[in-house]
Formats: C-alpha cells, sequence, structure tokens
C-alpha cells in the first residue's frame, strides 16, 4: 500500500469529510497538473512562463536605466515581479477549476452529488498550482540572486514576518480564486479570461513593479483596497531587510500593522468568499446552469 | 440549385473558398452579435499592459516608449489569437467533436485552417484597434507615421506569416493531444520575450534578436514601431525594407508548411486511428 493509500485510508481522513476532500483534490490536481508529459518537459513548463515574464521586466528596466541593474531599488521590483507569479498561480488555480469540470472533463453534475465538501475540493485542486507557482519563486528569486546580486540571504530574512505574510497573502488569494470559480459557475461566455484578467488588473493596481504614487489619485484607492498591496510590501520588506530601499507607499506602516491589515483582510476575503461561493452554488442550481457545458 | 432543382455542388477553389468564408462567418459575426468582448477582450488585458505603461513612466522612459508598449499590447491579441483560436482551435474541436465533422465533409481543412485565420484576424482586429484606440486616448501616444502604405504593407504581410505559423502550429498541437493546452500556455510570455512586445527587439542583442526573428511578429512588430514613431528608426533591429523582405519569406514558408505538415498530420492520425480519439 503507498503512501497515499495509507494517508486516505486513515481514520482521520475517514471521519474527517473536509479535510478527505480537500486532500483527495490536492492529489488529483496534482496529477491533473503533472502527469501529461515527463517531468523534464513538465519542468521546463513550470520555469519558463514565470522566468520569462520577469526577464521582460528586466529588459524594460535595462534599457531605460543602460543597465543599471545594482540600483537598490531595482531588487524590489524585481522581487514584486517574482512574487506576483503565485497571484497569477493561486487565482486561476482555484478558479479554474470549475472550468475544467465543467467544459473539459463534465463531470460537474457527478462533483455535486458526491459526498465532499465542493468548496474545499476546489481550493484542494488549486494546490498544484499554488506548488508550481512555489517552484517557480524559489528558482527566479534564486536566478535574481546568482545574477543580478538581488541582496537576499537566509540571516537577514525576517523568517517569522515572512511566513506568516505568506500565509496569510495565500489565504487571501485562495478565497478570491473561490469568488472567481463562484463567479465561473454562473458564466457562460468568457469564464476563459477572468482569472488571468482579474491577475493582470491586479498587477497594475498592487503596486508589483511601480509605486502606486505613479497611478493617477483616484486611481490609487483602487490599490490601498487590494489585500495583495499589502502583502508584496511586507513580503518584500521582510525578504530584503529593514535597511532596504522601496517604494514610498507603504513606508509610514510598520511591519506589525502590515501584518495586521493581512489578518483583517484575509479573515473579510475568507468569509465573503465562503458566502459568495454559497449564494453562487444555490444560483447555479436554481437557474439549472451548474452542469451546463457552453462550448464556449 | 440548378433549374431543375438538384444541389450544384461546388468542386475545387469554389469549395475551397465556400469553405473559409463558411468557417470565418461565426468568428466575423460573433464580434458584432455579441458585444461582451469589449469589456473582457479589450479593457481587461488593457489592465495589464498599461502596468507596463506606467512602469516605464516610473522609470523616466522617453515618450515613445509608452508607445511601444501601447503598440506590443494591441499585438497582443493577435498573438493570442493565434495560440488559443488557431492553434488549439483543431484540438478544440476535436474534443468538442467538430473535427470529425470537418473530416467526414468534403471541404478540404486547409480551407478551413485559412477561414479561422480570416475570421480570427478580422475578430482580432477589432480588438486590437480597440485596444490601440483606448490606449493612445488615455496616455496620448503621438504618431508619426513615415509611410502609411508601407505600414499597411508591413501589417499585411505580418499577419500573413503569423497566421501561417498558426496553421502550422495548429496541425502540430492536434498531433500533441492535450499537451496542445500546455504548450499554449507555455508559448505566451516566453514569446512576448522574445519577439520585444514591451521594449525593442534589439536591447535583447544581436544574436537574439536574429533567432527571435522567426517569430513573424518579431520583426513585424519591430518594423511597424519604425513607421509609427520618430524614435522608432534609431531603435529598430533592421531597416524596414529588409524586415519586409525577411517577412515576406517566412509568410511563403509558413503557409506551404502548414499546406505540408496539415495533411502529413491528417495522414498519420488516420494511419493511426488517432484523428478524432478524445483521450488523449
Amino acid at each position: 500500500m503507498s503512501l497515499a493509500e495509507r494517508l486516505m485510508d486513515s481514520s482521520l481522513m475517514r471521519r474527517n469529510n473536509a479535510l478527505r476532500s480537500f486532500t483527495v483534490a490536492a492529489w488529483l490536481g496534482w496529477q491533473i497538473e503533472s502527469n501529461w508529459a515527463d517531468p523534464f518537459l513538465f519542468a521546463i513548463y513550470s520555469i519558463a512562463r514565470p522566468v520569462a515574464s520577469v526577464m521582460i521586466l528586466v529588459v524594460m528596466y535595462s534599457v531605460i536605466t543602460n543597465g543599471a541593474l545594482d540600483q537598490p531599488i531595482f531588487a524590489y521590483v524585481y522581487l514584486g515581479n517574482a512574487l506576483y507569479i503565485l497571484v497569477g498561480q493561486v487565482i486561476t488555480g482555484v478558479s479554474w477549476v470549475v472550468i475544467d469540470d465543467r467544459e473539459h472533463y463534465r463531470v460537474a453534475k457527478q462533483l455535486f452529488t458526491m459526498p465532499m465538501n465542493h468548496a474545499l475540493y476546489l481550493l484542494g485542486r488549486g494546490v498544484a498550482r499554488l506548488l508550481i507557482g512555489t517552484i517557480s519563486l524559489i528558482i527566479v528569486v534564486g536566478f535574481g540572486m546568482i545574477v543580478y546580486k538581488i541582496p537576499i540571504s537566509a540571516a537577514t530574512i525576517d523568517w517569522p514576518v515572512f511566513l506568516a505574510s505568506m500565509a496569510l497573502g495565500i489565504t487571501t488569494l485562495a478565497a478570491l480564486g473561490l469568488i472567481l470559480g463562484a463567479l465561473t459557475m454562473m458564466m457562460a461566455r468568457h469564464f476563459w479570461v477572468l482569472g488571468e484578467a482579474v491577475a493582470g488588473a491586479l498587477y497594475l493596481f498592487c503596486g508589483a513593479i511601480f509605486p502606486l504614487e505613479t497611478l493617477p489619485a483616484w486611481l490609487r484607492v483602487v490599490g490601498f483596497a487590494f489585500p495583495v498591496t499589502y502583502w508584496l510590501e511586507v513580503t518584500r520588506r521582510a525578504l530584503l531587510g529593514p535597511d532596504a530601499v522601496g517604494f514610498p507607499t507603504l513606508v509610514w506602516l510598520s511591519d506589525k500593522q502590515l501584518l495586521l491589515i493581512l489578518v483583517g483582510s484575509a479573515l473579510l476575503m475568507v468569509i465573503g468568499s465562503m458566502s459568495f461561493y454559497r449564494w453562487a452554488v444555490y444560483r447555479a442550481k436554481d437557474k439549472g446552469i451548474l452542469d451546463m457545458e457552453t462550448s464556449y | 440549385m440548378n433549374d431543375e432543382g438538384r444541389v450544384r455542388k461546388a468542386t475545387g477553389f469554389r469549395l475551397f473558398w465556400i469553405t473559409l468564408w463558411a468557417r470565418a462567418y461565426p468568428r466575423i459575426v460573433g464580434t458584432t452579435r455579441e458585444k461582451s468582448w469589449i469589456f473582457f477582450d479589450t479593457l481587461l488585458p488593457v489592465m495589464g499592459t498599461t502596468a507596463y505603461i506606467f512602469l516605464y513612466r516610473a522609470l523616466n522612459a522617453p515618450p515613445d516608449y509608452v508607445g511601444f508598449v501601447v503598440v506590443g499590447g494591441a499585438m497582443t491579441a493577435f498573438w493570442i489569437n493565434v495560440l488559443w483560436s488557431m492553434a488549439s482551435q483543431l484540438y478544440w474541436d476535436k474534443d468538442a467533436g467538430n473535427l470529425e465533422l470537418y473530416v467526414l465533409s468534403p471541404g478540404p481543412l486547409m480551407a478551413i485552417l485559412a477561414g479561422m485565420s480570416v475570421g480570427g484576424l478580422v475578430m482580432t482586429g477589432a480588438r486590437a484597434a480597440a485596444i490601440l484606440t483606448v490606449c493612445s486616448l488615455l496616455f496620448n501616444v503621438t504618431y508619426q507615421i513615415n509611410s502609411l502604405p508601407m505600414l499597411v504593407l508591413v501589417f499585411v504581410i505580418t499577419m500573413a506569416a503569423l497566421y501561417g505559423m498558426g496553421m502550422v502550429l495548429a496541425s502540430i498541437f492536434l498531433a500533441t493531444g492535450r499537451e496542445a493546452w500546455h504548450l499554449s500556455n507555455l508559448l505566451q510570455e516566453p514569446i512576448y520575450l522574445a519577439s520585444g512586445f514591451y521594449f525593442p527587439i534589439k536591447a535583447m542583442g544581436f544574436w537574439v534578436a536574429t533567432a527571435a526573428s522567426i517569430l513573424p511578429l518579431t520583426l513585424g512588430l519591430d518594423a511597424i514601431r519604425q513607421l509609427l514613431f520618430a524614435a522608432g528608426p534609431s531603435l529598430g533591429f533592421l531597416s524596414v525594407k529588409a524586415e519586409l523582405a525577411i517577412l515576406s519569406v517566412l509568410a511563403v514558408v509558413f503557409i506551404a508548411g502548414a499546406y505540408v505538415s496539415l495533411y502529413k498530420m491528417e495522414e498519420i492520425g488516420r494511419r493511426q486511428g488517432r484523428l478524432i480519439e478524445r483521450r488523449r
């Protein structure tokens, strides 16, 4: 009996429906994401896209600054872009499951008749993308440390703040993914672009690669309303250390205050996303569109 | 129908032509019937592109760089269309059960691909024009067109080469099964980087830019920028005439390659009994 089988057969798993739904979905998600190719090809696929997206930024920065990649602010911009890999992966990772099950595998009906927690199933399926995103993030940051001398070292990282911010940030992103998944249940058109479009929109507002001060004043408000803005700020501070040069936008907030904001926003997002998800499922059932195959 | 009430069957070029327009029709008509694309396919993607514009602004880049991003952002619509609505389309059609209908119908597959190209070009042209207009107005982009006929010619040849490449990819993706999905994903950001969607390709260095020139959008974008912006010629990779000549060769090679690869893949698929198999 394999380790996975033993885990699934444990009494804890049998008793706890939520845990079982999440774990099995995570395993299933990983199988779907990874079993289409040999590991080498899969690794290239997982790495090439995020590395390319970071390199676009590096070239843009280099073109304008005549290759002054040793400027302190570059590390901040680079890390913002690298961390942003997780935003796209987690948001689309969770929301895409609805499309995959409904349109591609056509099993939405079967899934809703199974004895499982469907919301946790969606979140579990997103774990595979989170893993891929984390590996990509580590590679991109490592690449930056070696090639562009991004000043990160294990000794200077504020580990408690870093770990807390990552946990809160990922929770918030997963909740956002669940909201998009719930929206997808009610959409017959354009659902393909929803995840990536929202991730693209957040990229503009959250100060990942430029300070919010660059945006017109009326647009900055949007940035301040998104938890991702605070997550990127506190994570960059934790990674680069207290003396690092950063954007001026949130200098008036301490790390603790940023973490408190993140705790509050994560709570709000989790409660809001679960409520919205329940409403969306109810509405989709009411309209008879829960298992519609649009072929759009 | 003729006078005796019998169906007049189209053959040869007429069949090709009719098939082409039949496949292009839903894409062209869809653009006018369903207006929600204006929000989802224009305004939402604009936000991602806009982030790069603000980055250039934050770095105090010359104004023409903003224009470079706007044009690059508009051209991403074509690349996305080629990837997801050309290269992956036969795979989607196989999944939805349409491919077997295509194969059973007398219409040539090449005409179906050409129809997808024409329809996609019209559909995406509308999206690209919308992105270009919105961004140009929002960011006060100043264009200095050197030669309008040359600009139109470069654009047409670039599109011919690009959609020819899309047709080649369609037959390859059909053979790769569900890896097609991952291949399309893989070919997004790396191509944005290699083709210089958001910066002049010259910045990548001579050899990288030369290697990237196999992608029609690399030289197409570079030539279009040279013809559209005051700073364009000084930041261009090759002269516009040289780029146009290379693009013309690419267009011929890709369209001929599409013809060969499509029939080769179809033949292999028929022999192995996997042409319309949906498990892969």
